[in-house]
């Protein structure tokens, strides 16, 4: 990739945001605050920001549908159900553990609505995001029952708004495992491209389809169940940022998935910075802002010109 | 025939309104009696309310699949409500009583959502796949709206309002009640007088113009009472997804013919008998603490992915 204007000025403004992150807050600006807790705040967005996006445009290759994310497929959702149980079993378990949980539970969720998502008539696009929805929103029936019944709602409330107010160094770390597997999915950016055709031309051009499947929905469940541990549910990210890439730049992984994770990166870092100025010294969660501003943007898409045949 | 169905179902919810009002019944019965018969009143207007509501909707959208809830009409309910309480600052909301916020929020609701939902609809050529979209992610971005000028209303008087806007089946008081249930009844009054006019709405669009059916304003009409139906269900209790689906699939099961008197009613009592049959079975049988409205969300998903996957589901 040759690096011209356009990269400049992206990485240009991914260093101006950075800075205006690390200034931001009411503490004396030391080398303890930064290191502690403006540094990882701001590393922190950038990698959920990036490895969401990524991982909302993989799970829309395996589903060959450009309406879900990993929160309408099942995977956030039973990635909180991951956490639940650890906390309503092993109470005292470290953030790590809570983690491997989340994952083993996202892994298991996605492979459902996958399996269920095979079963529906090709025919009918519609149903996919339909039937995403509902099975993510039966799970997180689930999840709200077994919180109601252990009394955990207002711990389950702290995962439903996606914040960053609570990072601190020796709290974000994990989140590079997001970024090092959204990092895997890049590596295996054209098998992932092939598999988007279909079943058959994957075996066709001699590629073992489940096992490209299967690291698609690793990387899924992986990246879901470190941002529900550490940051909580942060709504759109998976949807929009892909879909604005491919409006612009089209459906080359190879070219398009850096740029979906730069830019779920810096919108993700833009909601933060906005919800902490908004109500300065108070704060509105970056997935609050997200959730309008991305759901403003979607919406211009989709009313702005009717849908291709 | 249609009538036997009918009459099943009104047999089928008076026994269960009797077993709720009646079952382990002793201690001061006046005072059990009054404040079971007020919770029934709910579950029934509130249950009756968004089965109406879903097949109206999905008559004027000319689909089976789009409800009410799932185009984010409850979300911009509530929105509305935190609109006000954001304007108005929660002394005065404090102040005024129920009623009044009730309808400030109603009128504007029926505005807001008649004005959105026909530009939505009207859009020529639109189809469902973008509809739906639309609609799903129109709720998304109400409810983020919501929590962010939730997050700015100060947090004394967000306290003060957060008992009216999270209302559950056990609280709500005999004013509100009496009110919603007028205005059901009114609904379903002007709905029956036109139950005509919807069947020929559901022809569709130009079947309906060549009939000499003036489909755009008809469909405005149809609107403003969807939205009136769903202001009371969501003032009442708030927000319940899945019912409607749950309710509008089964209704077109068992109505025999497409007719919307006949689909109405059974709308009606199926929506009111599942809610009843609910909360008997989640108060009395299982004595759960939860609430009856995850449960319809986990029960009514379940089964409309069971239908999504047998195909029954067009």
């Amino acid at each position: 990739m040759s690096f011209g204007t356009k990269e400049f000025f992206a990485i240009l403004s991914l260093v101006v945001l950075g800075l205006v992150s690390v200034s931001l807050g009411t503490a004396e600006l030391s080398f303890e605050v930064l290191y502690l807790s403006r540094i990882p705040r701001t590393l922190s967005c950038i990698l959920a920001g990036a490895s969401l996006a990524v991982s909302g445009l993989i799970i829309q290759i395996l589903v060959r549908n450009k309406f879900v994310e990993p929160g309408t497929t099942g995977a956030t959702e039973s990635a909180m159900l991951g956490v639940l149980i650890a906390t309503l079993f092993a109470p005292s378990a470290s953030i790590f553990i809570k983690m491997v949980f989340a994952v083993i539970c996202s892994l298991i969720g996605t492979f459902g609505f996958l399996s269920l998502a095979r079963t529906l008539p090709n025919d009918q696009p519609l149903l996919i995001p339909l039937v995403g929805l509902i099975y993510a929103g039966i799970i997180g029936a689930g999840v709200t029952f077994i919180a109601y019944q252990g009394d955990l709602l207002q711990y389950l409330g702290v995962w439903m708004s996606g914040e960053f107010s609570g990072i601190l160094s020796g709290r974000y770390e994990i989140l590079w495992f997001a970024a090092i597997a959204a990092l895997i999915a890049y590596m295996s950016a054209n098998q992932l491209t092939v598999i988007g055709l279909g079943e058959s031309t994957t075996v066709n051009l001699g590629l073992n389809y489940r096992h490209v499947m299967l690291i698609g929905i690793a990387t899924v469940a992986t990246v879901s169940g470190i941002v529900v541990v550490t940051i909580g549910i942060l709504p759109f990210v998976g949807l929009v940022v892909p879909n604005v890439v491919s409006r612009i730049f089209g459906d080359n992984l190879k070219q398009t998935l850096p740029i979906v994770a730069f830019l779920g990166g810096v919108l993700v870092l833009t909601s933060d910075i906005i919800g902490r100025i908004v109500r300065f010294p108070y704060e509105v969660p970056a997935g609050t802002i997200f959730g309008i501003v991305g759901a403003a943007v979607f919406l211009y898409l989709l009313l702005r010109k009717p849908a291709h045949g | 025939m249609a009538n036997r169905q009918i009459w099943l179902l009104v047999a089928g919810l008076l026994l269960s309104s009797m077993i709720y009002l009646l079952w382990g019944l002793s201690g001061n019965i006046s005072f059990i009696l009054e404040l079971r018969s007020k919770k029934l009143l709910t579950l029934i207007a509130v249950g009756g309310a968004i089965g109406v509501a879903t097949i109206l909707f999905q008559t004027i959208s000319a689909n089976r699949i789009l409800t009410p809830a799932i185009m984010g009409f409850d979300a911009l309910y509530i929105l509305l409500q935190t609109l006000f309480v954001f304007i108005l600052g929660g002394m005065s909301i404090a102040l005024l009583p129920n009623s009044v916020v009730f309808m400030g929020t109603s009128g504007m609701m029926v505005i807001c959502a008649t004005i959105l939902y026909q530009f939505l609809l009207k859009k020529d050529g639109q189809d469902l796949h973008v509809l739906i979209l639309v609609g799903v992610i129109f709720g998304l971005f109400f409810r983020s709206i919501t929590s962010f000028m939730q997050r700015l209303i100060d947090p004394s008087e967000f306290a003060m309002i957060q008992s009216s806007m999270f209302a559950s089946f056990s609280s709500v008081d005999g004013f509100s009640l009496i009110i919603s249930c007028i205005l059901i009844l009114t609904c379903l009054a002007v709905i029956f007088k036109h139950s005509r006019l919807l069947d020929v709405l559901a022809l569709g669009r130009e079947m309906a113009v060549s009939l000499g059916v003036s489909y755009i304003a008809h469909q405005r009409y149809f609107l403003i009472i969807i939205s009136l139906l769903v202001c009371i269900s969501t003032a009442l209790v708030g927000p319940i997804t899945f019912l409607g689906l749950l309710v509008s699939a089964i209704t077109y099961h068992l109505a025999p013919k497409f007719k919307h008197a006949q689909l109405v009613s059974i709308s009606f009592l199926l929506g009111a008998l599942f809610l009843v049959l609910g909360q008997t079975a989640f108060e009395r049988v299982l004595r759960l603490q939860s609430t009856l409205s995850i449960v319809i969300e986990f029960i009514g998903g379940t089964l409309f992915l069971y239908l999504v996957i047998r195909g029954r589901l067009k």
